[in-house]
């Protein structure tokens, strides 16, 4: 399977198959078309890459059921001062207000459960639609 | 994305992560880890000085293997993370999970 990325000068676009193997490659793709100047080298290299790894793998693994039928769409808008990434998949959604918070001593030892507690840290803002099947993450520059 | 495993002469098992550890390549790590575990070895070390992201599954992978490790009497090390590594560690207070040293070389020397 290969990946297409559109771009434009203020957007990309790019559909990702089901599959938790494409992930780092969708990662490297959406990173490195990314126009200089916006968001430092170190924010697109360690934030951006870590934050849209973390919403592509939870898109694939629980909205669509690594399903190689299915897709994530990921699209990008490129602002002047912000990086704005949507990643939506096809599924039921969930309630990202009922996530535990997996510093407490006792979800130390978990092996799940810190995707979006990480998210939030390494982006500015993160935001779900009404369904929960999508979400958006803005990287402001500066 | 490479893991790459090197046995010490005092037994200690070195993992060198280069690249991303992420959601689609944890079961690599895992397995690899676990296969050295059952042929016997129960001390390790993972070196991330090679590496440039990981995501909270490779974060889970860590925190399952140094389960597993641990049962079997073993100890597991991690080093070499940078800056933005060892924030993510801190903050998800990992770092009070593992012992963490600045590089591979100072892992060896503490078992």
């Amino acid at each position: 399977m290969s990946l297409r990325l559109d771009v434009t000068p203020d957007s990309m676009r790019l559909d990702v198959p089901s599959d938790l193997g494409m992930v780092g490659d969708a990662v490297e793709l959406v990173a490195s078309h990314l126009p200089p100047g916006t968001l430092s080298p170190r924010r697109i290299s360690f934030n951006l890459r870590t934050a849209l790894a973390e919403a592509l793998g939870n898109a694939i693994r629980y909205g669509t059921g690594e399903d190689p039928a299915r897709v994530v769409r990921v699209r990008v808008e490129l602002g002047r001062d912000y990086v704005r990434i949507y990643v939506i998949d096809d599924g039921r959604g969930f309630d990202a207000s009922r996530l535990p918070d997996p510093t407490l001593p006792h979800n130390l030892e978990h092996e799940q459960g810190r995707g979006l507690f990480v998210m939030r840290h390494l982006v500015d803002d993160v935001a779900f639609n009404e369904k929960g099947n999508g979400i958006c993450l803005t990287l402001r520059a500066g | 994305m490479r893991f790459t495993l090197k046995k010490d002469k005092s037994g200690v098992v070195i993992v060198g992560v280069e690249g991303q550890l992420i959601v689609g390549n944890r079961q690599e790590l895992k397995q690899k880890v676990l296969d050295a575990l059952e042929e016997g070895s129960r001390k390790f070390i993972i070196d991330f000085s090679k590496t440039g992201y990981i995501d909270s599954s490779g974060l889970g992978v860590l925190v399952s293997l140094s389960k597993k490790i641990r049962e079997q009497g073993g100890e597991l090390r991690l080093a070499g993370l940078n800056a933005d590594l060892q924030t993510l560690f801190e903050l998800t207070k990992l770092d009070t999970l593992f012992a963490i040293t600045r590089t591979a070389e100072e892992a060896l020397a503490a078992f």
